[in-house]
């Protein structure tokens, strides 16, 4: 698994296509997004559902392998505190996201590219509301990162 | 006095020997090489203690080295009490040290396991740790009576060499607060059985415990053993006795105390007070045989302190030091040509 | 086990950036079951290697190998040889031990280390690591209840605790650090030993520790 790459939606022809990985726990909030879907709720396309037995099976490195492979974001979907299948499992990963976190930014990734969210199998509507401000936050981190790196008009003035 | 016996033929021996209550004192030594400090303070300490002790590096910040201030309160008329600690210094140092601060005329010493480095400022040191406070005391005796470095060697230059030991009166400490409680008087039994002549206990607040404590300390035997003095530390306001109360490990500040501290006017003098109730008290209790007081950078409230304690003036002892020092080196000589006066000033008789 | 720990992942960054290519080499025994340098480790760094560069654009390719023990030279087979001599440089996850079997294997590789390493101890719970023996070369554990106080006491006294000792903490880290001294006196007094910790111990004999310089085994009757 770890050393495995995740395949990426393919890169439309929107330059700022955006490629968002979501690890899901088999039990929740896959569900969740399986529901979103029979109940007609619109998310956005960049999302790539990854399943999981249960977030506590996601290793720090797959999420870190997620981000070498051209992940622009990625989250982490586990069931409610108290409501794992495996007792702990969403916890721990909670844990581990916590620290993926701070790894990213030793890496000079923002860490708000990587987010851990609860969400039970009946929040079909959750899981949609989720996804879309999680996409919508990942598009203005781009979007920010592609305006600092871009010089602007008032820096190069400063310039002799 | 027969003063063959005495071990080290010290003031703070002698006057112990006599049964008379002792006080000795603290001076903590300065962060520089300032020498005034030292006779400014030990102006306030002569002819008020007996003994005073040069503290060795406390609390683990770099402070003039206790021998040289040392040197320099005797000068100024002082007897001191030199603490070591183990914390820096290997057998090999401390053995050294000892010789040159006896050939110096220094005749007391008080052994410490010495606070960690950690709650100093340089705490990124390396720590020694060779021996313990109680090993320290073993070999300081052994030293003294047997006439034996650690390792075994006698104390001579030279097999033609006549042996030339430190006599030292061998002090240690007790902390009748800290834990395992029951273990405390335990360790107080193996620095006597150890070779210890005189004990210093930590500053004292919580009066009960430290009557429990004495109470092991006599059903043992040890009073008979060793001369204790009870530790005491004035309080200058009621920060300083919360912080003793919350921060040092091994120290119980009674709420009583900080309430009256709370509801003082002016906290020092009610902390006085306070330590002059308290020094009256301890000179009750069985088995204490004097007091030391440790001032905290306050040394100059100690006359005070003493003459409302009813402990003023001190006794005058025959002088121990003039041999040592007037045999002394040529060099030393020269360097304590002043120190004659200085100490027929403190024989005075005072009051 | 020896415990170690990774080094801050700027300084480990540092050591990648001055190279094109490195080899990350794990160590399987004890910074494996330490969570610092086995092969699940040499991964996520690897990852963080790869990512970092990627970042600032610096041009580093990073290698991943582990093996069973970086201080056992029969462990080093040739596909680690191969490696090693693919990379301009190894950064190993081993112990200060592994570091310097590595420098020894490859001589003409600059070697670095990935982790501090901080002692011999034992996993107190998962995740919670604690010293427990400090190599003193001449154990004393039967004198004092099976609890070492050369390792477990911060100023390694033989004699009883200092005053240090409050509430079965040591002052020096009161969350994190028993009073060795402590657990030495509750332990005696549960036997009925308290009066062996009446005896005063005599001046350890620290020429047998790393004072007396360092320190090797020889054994005829093993050797080949």
């Amino acid at each position: 698994m770890s050393t495995e790459t995740i395949a990426m939606p393919a890169e439309t022809a929107e330059t700022d296509a955006l490629r968002i990985i979501a690890f899901c726990c088999h039990y929740c909030a896959f569900t969740a997004a399986d529901l979103a879907g029979t109940m007609r709720r619109q998310y956005p396309p960049n999302i790539r559902i990854v399943r999981f037995p249960c977030t506590g099976r996601l290793e720090t490195n797959t999420i870190l392998q997620a981000f070498l492979d051209g992940a622009d974001g990625v989250l982490v979907a586990g069931c409610e505190p108290g409501g794992c299948h495996f007792l702990k499992g969403n916890l721990r990963a909670a844990k581990r996201v916590e620290h993926c976190r701070r790894l990213l930014e030793q890496a000079g990734v923002s860490p708000e590219r990587l987010e851990m969210r609860h969400i039970a199998a009946s929040q079909g509507p959750l899981f949609a509301e989720t996804a879309r401000q999680f996409t919508e936050k990942i598009r203005m981190i781009k979007e920010q990162a592609r305006r600092g790196t871009a010089p602007s008009d008032e820096c190069l003035g400063d310039e002799p | 006095m027969n003063t063959t016996m005495l071990k080290a033929g010290s003031r703070l021996e002698r006057i112990l020997r006599s049964g008379r209550p002792v006080v000795t004192a603290e001076l903590g030594p300065p962060k520089s090489a300032d020498t005034d400090l030292i006779r400014r303070k030990a102006g306030y300490l002569r002819g008020v203690v007996d003994a005073a002790n040069i503290t060795d590096n406390q609390t683990a910040i770099v402070r003039m080295s206790s021998i040289g201030a040392a040197l320099i309160a005797m000068q100024e008329g002082l007897e001191p009490v030199i603490q070591i600690t183990c914390r820096d210094r290997n057998r090999l140092a401390v053995q050294s040290d000892v010789l040159g601060a006896y050939a110096l005329g220094i005749r007391n010493v008080l052994c410490l396991t010495g606070d960690h480095q950690k709650f100093g400022n340089h705490p990124a040191a390396k720590n020694v740790f060779d021996m313990d406070s109680i090993q320290l005391v073993a070999m300081l005796r052994a030293m003294r009576d047997e006439k034996v470095f650690a390792c075994g060697d006698e104390i001579r230059n030279s097999k033609k060499a006549p042996v030339v030991e430190p006599r030292m009166f061998i002090g240690a400490a007790a902390n009748p607060f800290g834990d395992p409680f029951p273990f405390r008087v335990a360790r107080l039994a193996k620095k006597v059985n150890a070779g210890a002549d005189f004990i210093q206990t930590q500053c004292i607040y919580d009066m009960k415990r430290f009557r429990q404590w004495m109470q092991q300390v006599c059903d043992r035997g040890l009073h008979e053993r060793v001369y204790i003095l009870a530790g005491i530390t004035p309080l200058k306001s009621l920060r300083m006795a919360e912080h003793m109360r919350d921060n040092v490990a091994g120290l119980t500040v009674p709420e009583e105390i900080i309430e009256r501290l709370r509801g003082a006017e002016n906290a020092a003098e009610e902390g006085e007070r306070i330590a002059v109730e308290q020094i009256q008290e301890l000179l009750q209790i069985p088995g204490v045989h004097g007091v030391h007081i440790m001032a905290i950078e306050s040394e100059h409230i100690v006359p005070d302190l003493l003459k409302k304690a009813g402990l003023l003036p001190r006794p005058v002892v025959a002088d121990p030091l003039h041999d040592a020092v007037t045999s002394g080196p040529e060099m030393l000589r020269d360097s304590v040509s002043g120190v004659a006066e200085n100490r027929n000033r403190a024989a005075q008789p005072v009051g | 086990m020896i415990v170690a720990e990774q080094k801050p992942f700027e300084d480990i960054y540092s050591y990648a950036k001055r190279h094109r290519r490195v080899l990350l080499l794990g160590c399987g025994t004890c910074v494996t079951v330490c969570m610092a340098g086995g092969e699940k480790e040499v991964g996520i760094l690897a990852s963080l290697v790869r990512l970092a560069a990627r970042e600032r654009n610096d041009d580093i390719t990073v290698d991943e190998h582990t093996i069973t023990r970086q201080c056992d030279a029969e462990f080093f087979d040739e596909t680690t040889a191969r490696k090693a001599a693919d990379a301009e440089a190894v950064i190993s996850m081993g112990c200060g031990v592994g570091v310097q079997f590595c420098a020894q294997r490859f001589p003409d590789k600059i070697v670095y280390p990935a982790l501090n390493t901080k002692f011999y101890g034992a996993t107190i719970e998962q995740g919670v690591w604690a010293e427990r023996c400090a190599g003193c070369g001449e154990c004393v554990l039967a004198d004092f209840g099976g609890i070492c106080p050369v390792a477990r006491c911060s100023k390694s006294l033989l004699n009883g605790p200092c005053g240090g000792s409050q509430d079965g903490r040591c002052e020096v880290d009161p969350e994190r650090v028993e009073c060795a001294w402590q657990l030495i006196y509750e332990r005696m007094e549960a036997m009925g030993r308290l009066e062996e910790l009446e005896k005063i111990q005599p001046f350890k004999d620290w020429s047998q520790h790393r004072d007396g310089g360092p320190r090797t085994i020889t054994r005829e009757e093993v050797r080949l």
